[in-house]
């Protein structure tokens, strides 16, 4: 499939959470994504929003930037937001490790990405900013023209 | 999402519709916990089957009921019938603490 890029900005509450999974998943089904790859994106989108909600931001003000990428058969989400950082990224990325145990988060939430995405990497930078990046690729080939 | 309560003998069995995540799981916490001790219960069975979407926030529910459960030693199940809503309890570890049913009756048989 032809290159395809879109770009969404939006404030940092959780009503926007299922308008942002909403839209990336409307995006990516150009490439006739199944059910399976669909709701795996859009449940990989969902943890990334609400990390930057709760944790990037703290319930606060900010604005989150969701970029999604179509190339060939597969989908690249760049999911970003400019609060507070994460200081040790390998140890966030742990199974079961959460920062908040008193809001009632599992730490699931980068696992669940690792798991349904072929690649997430993340990047961040104390009080600067969590960049999220995943790519899934479909197992579909997209129609040729 | 819709949230309904149904109280059977020591179970409250709470059925969820449309989609659980972050934004929708505060409420339902509210409520479930709010029939839970009012009515001083002992089960709760947590009917999934409504739902078209979960993600991690939905872990956190379920374990935090379970461990509401487990305090006033009683026990948690859950009515699940979607693939990918399983996918997402048994990497969390839940099917570990609890049993999964098709359908309530089961689920409150056990
Ligand atoms: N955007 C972010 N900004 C700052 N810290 C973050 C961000 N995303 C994740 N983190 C940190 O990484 C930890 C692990 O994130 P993860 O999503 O795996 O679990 P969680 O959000 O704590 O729980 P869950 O996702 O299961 O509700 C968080 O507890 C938080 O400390
Ligand atoms: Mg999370």
């Amino acid at each position: 499939m032809e290159k395809n890029y879109m770009k969404l900005e939006f404030s940092s509450k959780s009503s926007n959470e299922s308008f942002a999974r909403v839209v990336v998943a409307a995006f990516a089904s150009q490439l006739d994504p199944t059910l399976e790859e669909l709701s795996d994106i859009k449940t990989a989108v969902s943890e990334a929003v609400t990390n930057a909600i709760i944790h990037g931001y703290e319930y606060g003000e900010g604005v989150v930037l969701v970029e999604a990428t179509i190339e060939n058969n597969s989908i690249e989400i760049i999911i970003q937001d400019n609060g507070k950082g994460i200081d040790d990224i390998d140890k966030a990325m742990e199974p079961f490790y959460t920062s908040k145990p008193d809001l009632e988060r599992s730490g699931m939430g980068f696992t669940v990405m690792e798991t349904f995405m072929d690649e997430l990497v993340v990047e961040s930078n104390i009080e600067k900013g969590t960049k999220v990046r995943m790519v899934k690729k479909f197992k579909s080939l997209p129609y040729e023209e | 999402m819709q949230i309904s309560m149904d109280i059977i003998n020591d179970n409250l069995i709470v059925t969820l519709k449309g989609e659980l995540d972050h934004h929708t799981s505060e409420d339902a916490r509210k409520s479930i916990d709010q029939q839970y001790y009012k009515n001083n219960l002992l089960n709760i069975v947590l009917d999934l089957r409504g739902l078209s979407f979960m993600d991690s926030s939905g872990i956190g529910l379920i374990m935090g009921r379970y461990k509401n459960c487990k305090e006033e030693r009683g026990n948690m199940s859950i009515v699940s019938t979607s693939p990918s809503i399983d996918r997402i309890l048994k990497m969390s570890g839940l099917l570990k603490l609890m049993d999964v049913y098709s359908n309530i009756d089961e689920a409150i048989k056990d």
